[in-house]
């Protein structure tokens, strides 16, 4: 680009309006209501919000996966009706598969290849996520952090725009989680896609973001955005990290002192 | 006789009650064998029991048990396998169990896994495979005998519908309880409706599926028994009836359980195997 400042901020996803409820038996229950959102390309987005608020919906409705009731989504201006390889879904957990070794796990997406060339992608996510040696081993002999790690590997061997996360380290024990949050960074700084990240862990998201978004629970509306400009590798001591922390305590509305 | 056998079970039973003091291996060992000769004692002291003398003239006395004692039972399994008929009628039962139970799976995992994935499918088929499941195999033997004759086909055919049910049933609710985010993950990434099955339809189910052949074909091998005894002349449920028939040979009866039972051992461990096929271990093992 001949002028530097002309898109500083290219739009990725835009959310209008976005509602949507669930049917229990009569009763209906609004699970988001009227939510507005923006993610530029290349930004690293957390979801932050309490149990039950309504983020895997959010997420789920963003990848496709569940239709709006209301409010419509667009991806680089297109409306998204279903699931694209160039947008993956990691899951919690159930997200890989124990029948098939790391290998067959990350070669998923890359099925319709020439045996070569998957060959040669599935051998540089495996050394990107650190797991050479483990290629030909089930998910049921790895570690959650492992297996976590094959998730991530498998999303990013189909170089997707975006990585949709739904609480991807909820399941790991807190030094492991530690460790993943780093990878996941340093991932992230090197391929440089799109991440829109669910947790309810604030300091996740205050380590991982550019920006938080916080919502509200039942129904879930956002509750406010919080900028985190603070540069990586981000200390959790440091006075301008706590004064974000308190700032999205507060937008929780929960106090953070016990 | 009678005194050694009942020393005999005295002494089982004594080892039984001692092998608490042993190590947990050895109890392995020591407990199976004893409660077997333990059994073994008690029955033939229950078989000798039941024996009474036939006196006919100008011969010796003979005696005779109602019921037969385990050595008479060796011997009738030697007589079997000495003229040849233990082979025979081993290899005719395996071989209906083989190709009725083949059939069921051959049908049923296929429709198994459209009934589970398809809910139109499932609203034609469920209800009827829901229907059939309840009747007994066995029921069907005379329209078995009606559509096919006294035939081999005719018993095939009842193997084929014992194993055939839960086949289906453990098929389709393999699928059904198939976690979402497996399913969702495979559109995410594009795969086609084939790819779909192949990746991941067929292999998250497959545990589930192999445990209903477990069961199916234990089914099978229960049922045969049964589906042979009506007028089939070869195979082990045939040697049963026939041997009662032709001279109350109680210790051929005897003789030919003992291998139907060796044999059904033999299937599922056989059946078991499949289990550790590395891509299904998954679903055997519990963290
Ligand atoms: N398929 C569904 N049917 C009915 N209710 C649902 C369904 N999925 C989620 N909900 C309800 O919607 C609310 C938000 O759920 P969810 O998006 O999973 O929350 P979060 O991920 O923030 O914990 C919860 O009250 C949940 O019970
Ligand atoms: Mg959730």
């Amino acid at each position: 680009m001949s002028a530097p400042h002309a898109i500083e901020r290219e739009l990725k996803v835009e959310v209008r309006g976005l509602s949507k409820r669930f049917r229990r038996g009569n009763e209906e229950l609004l699970v988001l209501d009227g939510l507005d959102l923006e993610i530029a390309r290349g930004e690293f987005v957390c979801i932050l919000g309490p149990s039950g608020c309504g983020k895997s919906t959010l997420l789920n409705v963003l990848g496709g996966f569940e239709e709006a009731d209301a409010g419509s989504i667009r991806i680089d201006g297109e409306q998204v009706t279903r699931p694209d390889p160039r947008r993956i879904f990691v899951f919690q957990d159930y997200g890989i598969f124990p029948w098939a070794t790391v290998r067959e796990n990350i070669a998923l997406g890359l099925l319709r290849r020439p045996a070569r060339e998957r060959e040669e992608i599935v051998a540089r996510y495996v050394e990107l996520i650190g797991l050479q040696g483990f290629e030909d081993s089930y998910p049921g002999e790895l570690s959650g952090g492992m297996k976590q790690r094959v998730a991530v590997a498998r999303a990013l061997a189909v170089s997707p725009e975006i990585v949709f996360m739904d609480e991807p380290l909820g399941a790991l024990d807190s030094l492991t989680r530690l460790a993943m949050r780093r990878e996941l960074l340093r991932i992230w700084q090197r391929e440089r896609m799109t991440i829109a990240l669910v947790t309810h862990d604030v300091d996740e998201s205050l380590q991982l973001a550019d920006r938080v978004v916080v919502m509200t629970s039942r129904p879930g509306r956002i509750a406010g955005i919080v900028p985190i400009d603070l540069p990586h590798p981000r200390d959790p001591s440091a006075s301008a990290y706590n004064a974000k922390k308190r700032e999205l305590f507060g937008l929780l509305g929960v106090r953070a002192d016990v | 006789m009678s005194v050694t056998a009942f020393v005999t079970a005295a002494l089982a039973a004594v080892a039984i009650v001692a092998s608490r003091g042993l190590r947990q291996r050895a109890q392995a060992v020591v407990l199976p064998v004893a409660t077997g000769v333990l059994l073994l004692a008690l029955w033939h002291l229950w078989a000798e029991s039941t024996r009474y003398e036939i006196a006919t003239p100008g011969e010796p006395v003979r005696t005779v048990e109602i019921f037969p004692t385990p050595h008479r039972t060796l011997v009738a399994l030697r007589e079997l396998m000495s003229d040849g008929r233990l082979v025979r009628y081993s290899i005719a039962s395996l071989f209906r169990v083989a190709v009725g139970f083949l059939l069921a799976a051959a049908i049923g995992i296929p429709l198994g896994l459209w009934a589970g994935w398809s809910t139109r499918a499932s609203y034609s088929i469920n209800p009827f495979v829901q229907a059939l499941r309840p009747i007994s195999p066995l029921a069907w033997i005379p329209i078995a005998t009606l559509a096919f004759g006294i035939r081999d086909e005719a018993a095939i055919f009842i193997i084929f519908l014992g194993s055939f049910f839960p086949i289906v049933t453990g098929t389709m609710s393999a699928v059904r309880s198939m976690p979402v985010a497996y399913v969702r993950s495979a559109h995410n990434f594009g795969l086609r409706k084939f790819e779909l099955l192949a990746h991941v339809v067929f292999p998250a189910a497959l545990p589930q599926i192999i445990t209903s052949l477990r069961i199916a074909l234990g089914v099978a091998w229960l049922v045969i028994v049964a589906a042979e005894m009506n007028a089939i002349q070869s195979g082990l449920g045939f040697l049963i009836v026939d041997a009662r028939n032709m001279g109350m040979r109680y210790d051929l009866v005897v003789a030919a359980m003992l291998v139907i039972g060796a044999i059904g051992i033999g299937l599922d461990f056989l059946v078991r195997r499949l289990e550790r096929i590395d891509s299904v271990r998954w679903g055997f093992t519990k963290e």
